[in-house]
């Protein structure tokens, strides 16, 4: 991937995205200088802590951030198609139409007075030409689809009469309905107990091959990306820490960042571990430093830190750190005898 | 759901039953108060005051006296005033009734109209110069008293400025439905507008505050990135939402309306309905004309209760689990 | 803000009446004046004037003179001004402690349905539903008459029939469960806190929890009701009093000045709208005042705050 122009064949090509709130307190740089592709059929997970801008930064993609006090600049092209800038109502036939969104809490993502068949019917009606009995037939086959059992009664159900993984499958489904080229799923499972959790992922990943849509996946849990993601953004503060392919970030990974994020995930085979945790808070947005944001929090940090790192890398895989690949490969032999790699 | 509603009829005529002995404890056991005296109304004859002891039993214990009371009240109907001197009660109440829902009914048609469209353009614009002006109006409005405002209307279109700009108001009264629509209308439109006033800026503030609240949810960003237009999401998601609370309070006010709340906007302009039969009665102390309309304000307020709630299980679906 | 320093404003102007009636003025507003002249600019004039059509008297219209009959005078030759500063004193007095009081009450009863649940949850609730079931003007209404004209004679409380603890009473309790219920609430959902939960087991009395914990996260929501309280029960006062069955004379309120005022509406409509707008002026000043309040205390309000 090259950060310098846009791939011609990518579903989703953002560069240099920037979003900033300005508030009382001052300026909130929520996302700064994210960059990313999104190939055809590609699954692409973005990880990172609470706050590090990961939401802000697709919600604002699809004009869905309202506060009037934000800015947002950059450049997000959908097939090729810039999309930042596009009017309301430009967007409201991409929403939907062509991306479809999914939201963490599936307990108050539908609305409570109609019933899931209606509110399908509602979103097919906004982007196709159909009839209401058309639009009702084709609800009934996507409630199939996901999962939900007994779709052709079901469907006039109202969303409290479903638990929280068969709302999800229902949100699942709505978001699919236009056949959307990409789907963007923010923390989908966070809300779900483990076993749901695992279910939901399945069914993404096989809609994903049956409708031939590209997946967003944002997330903290690295555990979800190792599960489903092709390639991965690790953000940090609102910036892109280390991008890649998924195996290749986590198998070596080059961000420090990275490396806490990986090394705090509980892992069965490797024995008596205590759990790395990162040390320090995550920074707050109203004070991100001038030169690497998580230098504060590295132990590897170097005074050329102070300078902002670029993101690059050999091929696909990279990353905004100053280390050398030699400077990597001594601090992982040294972790290995230590025996925290 | 069937049993959800006859749950409420057999609550709501549980506090029938409270109130009426509530009512009845006031006004005939209140400590130091002679009851005789307060049923025969201020200018009483002492042979009056021993027929209306024999008649309501006042020697005997209080259930019994409770008992007689409701019986002339309901079964026999014959409770009639002592102030005016044989004039019964109950048909009274009745013929006062339909110019009442005379005035309620137009006053509604108004203040919904009114104070929906309000909520919804101060919600719309929020934060911009309208949706302060309109709340501004809307907090002036609930802080008017009704009767004064109705008072003032009165002025002003009986005043000056009578033979100009208001030559068509006529000068109170009422005139019936059946008899001629057009004068029906005329003679009720200050009132409509005076009654509608208080209500406009109560359920403009309320759907206001629902509305935002409820754009602010999880659900309407769902429905933005369904693709939907604002205007749908307003109007279909949140809206539909916010007219739950609208619809419980609308029921309760139209219940107490109902049952003579309006006394003083019926006085000022002259509409001889049940709020104004409830003023006469308290002018003269006239005890059972009081309680004849206190009961039937009292039920009417119940019964717009029980019947919200049913309504409140139609609309909202997640209630009807619960009940 | 304001608004708060309108309402100041109208509280201290009230207070002042006194001072008002007997430096400027120089005469007494509660009793009759029928026969006086007073002296204006360079004529002498009637305080009642002989009525165009010769029936009976009109008294003198507003004279826009500072210390003279300001807003004219009433059917029985009193200054209106100064009865609207004295009115104001009454109406206000009345607002503000039937406020307290409900809410005072509200909150105890309230915070002992919550917190202790079962039994005197069921007994406190019910008592509120019996009175909320009561439309509020009716209960006052039937409450006032009775009362009112008589005053109250339980053993060993005696309020005369005059008093104006009566208004007072009757207004606070018919406004109780409007606070009570959503006390009730708040502290039912605070019993399920973790901090409650530490209490108990660090051995805290019921007493010392319901004081300590409870009191203090219950007070933001009921200082939010309490400006909004006494709107209303202004409001409910003056009507109470137009029909005659709430302050009564020799006192006077608001509400009693517009009663009279009805009399004269067409011939000298100022003394029905003074008294008027100036409650108007008070209830808008309390709610935006008291909109003002719920914004600082939920900060999430104000998104959705009005004005």
């Amino acid at each position: 991937m090259s950060l310098d122009q846009s791939s011609t064949d990518a579903v989703l090509s953002v560069r240099d995205l920037s979003v900033s709130f300005s508030t009382r307190q001052g300026v909130v740089q929520a996302v700064d200088g994210l960059a990313f592709d999104v190939g055809p059929k590609e699954v692409l997970g973005i990880v990172g802590e609470s706050g590090s801008g990961k939401s802000v930064a697709m919600y604002s993609m699809l004009g869905l951030v309202r506060d009037a006090n934000v800015t947002i600049s950059g450049s997000v092209r959908f097939e090729g198609r810039e999309i930042l800038g596009l009017s309301d109502s430009e967007m409201q036939s991409v929403r939907g139409g062509q991306v479809g969104m999914i939201f963490q809490d599936p307990m108050t993502a539908l609305t409570p007075v109609y019933t899931v068949g209606w509110q399908i019917v509602e979103q097919l009606r906004a982007h196709n030409e159909m009839t209401k009995k058309q639009a009702h037939e084709r609800a009934v086959e996507l409630l199939a689809e996901v999962g939900i059992p007994d779709p052709k009664s079901r469907v006039n159900h109202y969303p409290h009469e479903f638990s929280g993984g068969m709302r999800q499958r229902v949100v699942i489904a709505m978001a699919l309905s236009c056949n959307p080229k990409l789907l963007i799923a923010d923390e989908p499972t966070t809300a779900l107990d483990v076993t749901t959790q695992a279910q939901i992922l399945d069914l993404m990943g096989r809609l994903q091959a049956t409708h031939g849509s590209s997946i967003v996946i944002i997330t903290h849990d690295m555990g979800v990306i190792a599960e489903i993601a092709h390639r991965v953004v690790v953000m940090y503060a609102g910036r892109p820490a280390e991008i890649g392919p998924e195996l290749a970030v986590v198998r070596e990974p080059r961000h420090p960042y990275t490396w806490g994020l990986l090394g705090a995930v509980p892992r069965a085979d490797l024995k008596t571990r205590r759990l790395v945790t990162i040390p320090g808070n995550a920074v707050s947005p109203l004070e991100v430093p001038v030169g690497c944001a998580f230098a504060p929090r590295c132990q590897y940090r170097m005074e050329i830190c102070a300078e902002r790192p670029p993101l690059r890398g050999a091929g696909d895989h990279l990353d905004a750190c100053w280390l050398s690949d030699e400077q990597r490969l001594e601090i992982r032999s040294t972790a290995t005898v230590r025996g925290e790699a | 759901m069937l049993r959800f509603i006859s749950k409420r009829l057999a609550s709501a005529l549980l506090v029938m039953f409270t109130i009426s002995v509530l009512v009845f404890l006031i006004f005939f056991a209140t400590p130091g108060v002679d009851p005789a005296a307060r049923i025969a109304g201020k200018s009483a004859t002492p042979a009056v005051l021993r027929q209306v002891a024999k008649e309501f039993g006042l020697n005997r214990p209080l259930p019994i006296r409770y008992g007689l009371m409701m019986f002339h009240l309901f079964i026999k109907q014959d409770l009639t005033s002592y102030v005016n001197i044989g004039d019964r009660i109950i048909p009274q109440i009745t013929a006062a009734a339909p110019i009442t829902l005379s005035l309620i009914f137009g006053a509604v048609v108004i203040w919904l109209f009114v104070g929906i469209s309000a909520g919804v353009v101060a919600a719309k614009n929020k934060g911009k110069f309208i949706d302060p002006l309109v709340m501004f109006f809307g907090i002036t409005a609930i802080s008017i008293p009704v009767f004064w405002l109705g008072e003032m209307v009165t002025i002003i279109t009986q005043g000056g400025l009578h033979h100009t700009v208001f030559a068509w108001v006529p000068n109170g009264g009422y005139v019936s439905l059946t008899q001629n629509p057009w004068q029906w209308a005329l003679h009720l439109f200050w009132p409509w507008v005076t009654l509608a006033s208080l209500y406009a800026g109560i359920y403009a503030r309320v759907l206001r505050g629902e509305l935002i609240n409820n754009m602010n949810e999880d659900y309407i960003r769902t429905a933005r990135a369904k693709g939907l237009s604002e205007r749908r999401i307003l109007y279909r998601h949140a809206l539909r939402c916010s007219m739950i609370t609208i619809v419980s309070l609308f029921g309760l006010d139209v219940g107490v309306l109902v049952g003579g709340a309006a006394l003083l906007t019926e006085v000022v302009f002259g509409l001889q309905g049940v709020g104004w039969l409830t003023y006469q009665g308290l002018q003269n102390l006239d005890l059972p004309l009081i309680m004849g309309c206190v009961m039937y304000g009292a039920f009417f307020v119940v019964l717009a209760s029980a019947v919200v709630d049913v309504l409140y299980a139609y609309i909202d679906p997640r209630i009807r689990v619960v009940a | 803000m304001a608004a708060l320093g309108v309402l100041i404003f109208m509280v201290i102007v009230t207070l002042l009446a006194p001072v008002y009636a007997h430096h400027f003025a120089h005469d007494n507003p509660f009793v009759p004046n029928l026969q006086g002249r007073i002296k204006i600019g360079s004529h002498f004039r009637e305080v009642m004037q002989t009525n165009t059509t010769g029936l009976g008297v009109t008294p003198i219209g507003p004279t826009w003179n500072f210390s003279k009959y300001f807003l004219g005078a009433d059917e029985l030759g009193r200054d209106v001004f100064a009865r609207v500063l004295y009115g104001g004193r009454v109406t206000l007095l009345i607002g503000f402690s039937s406020g307290l009081i409900c809410i005072t009450v509200a909150t105890v009863l309230g915070m002992l349905a919550g917190y202790f649940g079962r039994a005197t949850d069921w007994i406190i609730s019910r008592l509120l539903d019996i009175i909320w079931a009561f439309p509020i003007y009716l209960l006052a209404i039937s409450l006032s008459v009775i009362l009112v004209t008589n005053g109250l004679d339980l053993g060993i409380i005696h309020i005369g029939a005059g008093s104006l603890l009566l208004p007072i009473l009757i207004i606070a309790s018919v406004y109780v469960p409007y606070v009570a219920r959503p006390v009730r609430g708040i502290v039912f959902s605070l019993k399920e806190r973790d901090f409650i939960h530490a209490a108990v087991a660090s051995g805290a009395s019921d007493w010392h929890i319901l004081r300590k914990e409870i009191l203090p996260n219950v007070m933001p929501s009921v200082i939010v009701f309490f400006p909004l309280m006494v709107a209303l029960n202004i409001l409910t006062e003056s009507a109470l009093s137009t029909l005659g069955i709430g302050v009564q004379p020799p006192e006077a309120s608001w509400g009693t000045i517009i009663n009279d005022g009805l009399q004269l509406l067409h011939t000298r409509p100022w003394v029905a709208i003074a008294p008027g707008v100036c409650i108007v002026i008070v209830c808008v000043a309390l709610n935006i005042f008291g909109d003002g309040v719920r914004d600082a205390f939920d900060p999430r309000a104000k998104l959705r705050g009005s004005i």
